[in-house]
């Protein structure tokens, strides 16, 4: 069999903006893709999902790209093409990107719902993916939300991750926001370094 | 004869590009190939393209052409095993002409072009073809060390079918005399080079129109068994 040799990854650099996230930042472009995720309607727990990039400093990295890719809130993940139009305000697209550079302190914030568990061995998790000026490959990671601790027991990737590492995967439940809201720090480096997958 | 080394990917740490430094892992990457059974990502149908996306010469005009040379660039997406990727978005990104960006934290100081963004996107069809039209980026000053200039180029940020598909990259145009200077197309091993350098196509130009060049990108195929 023929085998082609794949195409080398370069960052994404610090001028991403006014094309991947137009829309956010506010350039004449529209944007295909945004933070929120699903429509009014979307069935199942609405949930603000937010959170920082930090470097080996721990200083909140302010041009980073974050993709979220989850399935809905039956565990299903979408598969019809995606379309600019969304008819009834329920549509959930499950693919999202938001770039760092426009909240306060370098925050992310995706508008998204708590996805179903995909499968059996499997808790409710979202794929993300991070590029940034930096850094010369995709970063693929999964978050994984605190207040499943049960299901998170019986997830099988989250098992094969060391004891000591699992944390660093789980989203943080916030209490005493008006919706129910979750805070995910990504570390690059040092203490506390995010588990990243090779795919 | 030299067996083919396939691993083309920089390393995520590659001081000489400063930036990776601070923003690399440490640890080992944790292998998960086995524990992931399906890593499809969304499809884009065609109706999240506008009508000129494919076109950077004509989809920021307010008062006239954009300034620059005038280009087409056409290739193909697919898998390590040849097999063409339809429906694969690309979204693109570049400086004008004169090497500057439209990003406001920009400060090259090079004039902006008032009929010129730099971003687009298309889709690939069903043999994995794209095209788009747009004016040659020029090279610009950056701040990785004294008197760094980046080589012409075009950032390119692919959606595959699957996540492990998800590339982003960027086109180089062939002879430029700044890749030996360049780190970040440096941190590519050396073999690998030339796959990111598109290839100048007389025979695609456009008489009296556009200069062509082709940049085909091949994207990660999950493993296949021997048994497929
Ligand atoms: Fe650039």
């Amino acid at each position: 069999m023929e085998r082609l040799r794949q195409t080398p990854s370069q960052t994404v650099g610090p001028f991403f903006a006014y094309s991947l996230t137009a829309a956010q930042y506010g350039y004449p472009y529209d944007s295909i893709v945004h933070h929120a995720l699903l429509g009014p309607a979307t069935p199942g727990e609405h949930i603000l999902l937010t959170g920082r990039v930090l470097d080996g400093q721990g200083t909140p990295v302010p041009d980073a790209v974050v993709e979220l890719w989850q399935a809905d809130a039956q565990g299903h993940y979408r598969t019809a093409p995606l379309s600019p139009k969304d008819d009834d305000g329920s549509e959930f697209t499950g693919f999202g990107r938001v770039g760092t550079g426009t909240q306060a302190g370098a925050r992310f914030q995706f508008e998204t719902i708590k996805p179903g568990a995909p499968a059996a061995g499997q808790a409710p998790h979202i794929n993300v993916t991070l590029f940034m000026r930096g850094s010369l490959r995709a970063l693929h990671t999964r978050l994984y939300f605190s207040d499943e601790t049960a299901a998170n027991a019986h997830d099988e990737l989250l098992n094969a991750v060391p004891p000591e590492r699992r944390e660093t995967l789980l989203a943080q439940a916030v209490a005493g926001l008006s919706r129910p809201s979750y805070h995910f720090d990504i570390r690059l480096q040092g203490e506390g370094e995010t588990v990243f997958f090779d795919l | 004869m030299e067996p083919l080394n396939f691993d083309t990917q920089p390393p995520h740490l590659y001081p000489e590009y400063k930036s990776t430094i601070l923003r690399s892992p440490t640890r080992p990457l944790m292998p998960v190939r086995e524990l992931i059974k399906d890593l499809s990502l969304p499809v884009f149908g065609e109706s999240v393209l506008q009508k000129y996306d494919n076109d950077l010469t004509k989809n920021a005009r307010v008062n006239g052409e954009p300034i620059g040379e005038r280009i087409k660039v056409m290739g193909r997406v697919l898998d390590e095993s040849g097999r063409p990727l339809p429906n694969v978005l690309l979204e693109i990104w570049q400086a004008n002409a004169a090497g500057r960006y439209v990003h406001r934290a920009e400060i090259h100081d090079a004039p902006l072009d008032p009929n010129f963004l730099g971003g687009g996107r298309v889709l690939t069809d069903k043999e994995g073809r794209y095209s788009f039209y747009t004016i040659k980026p020029g090279a610009y000053p950056w701040g990785n060390h004294y008197n760094a200039w980046r080589p012409n180029h075009i950032h390119f940020s692919v959606l595959g079918h699957q996540l492990q598909q998800r590339l982003v990259t960027q086109m180089y145009f062939p002879g430029d005399p700044l890749f030996e200077f360049d780190p970040i197309f440096q941190s590519v091993p050396r073999h690998a080079r030339e796959l990111l350098i598109a290839k100048f196509r007389m025979d695609w130009t456009e008489a009296e129109f556009a200069l062509a060049y082709q940049f085909d990108i091949v994207l990660s195929g999950r493993h296949q068994t021997p048994f497929e």
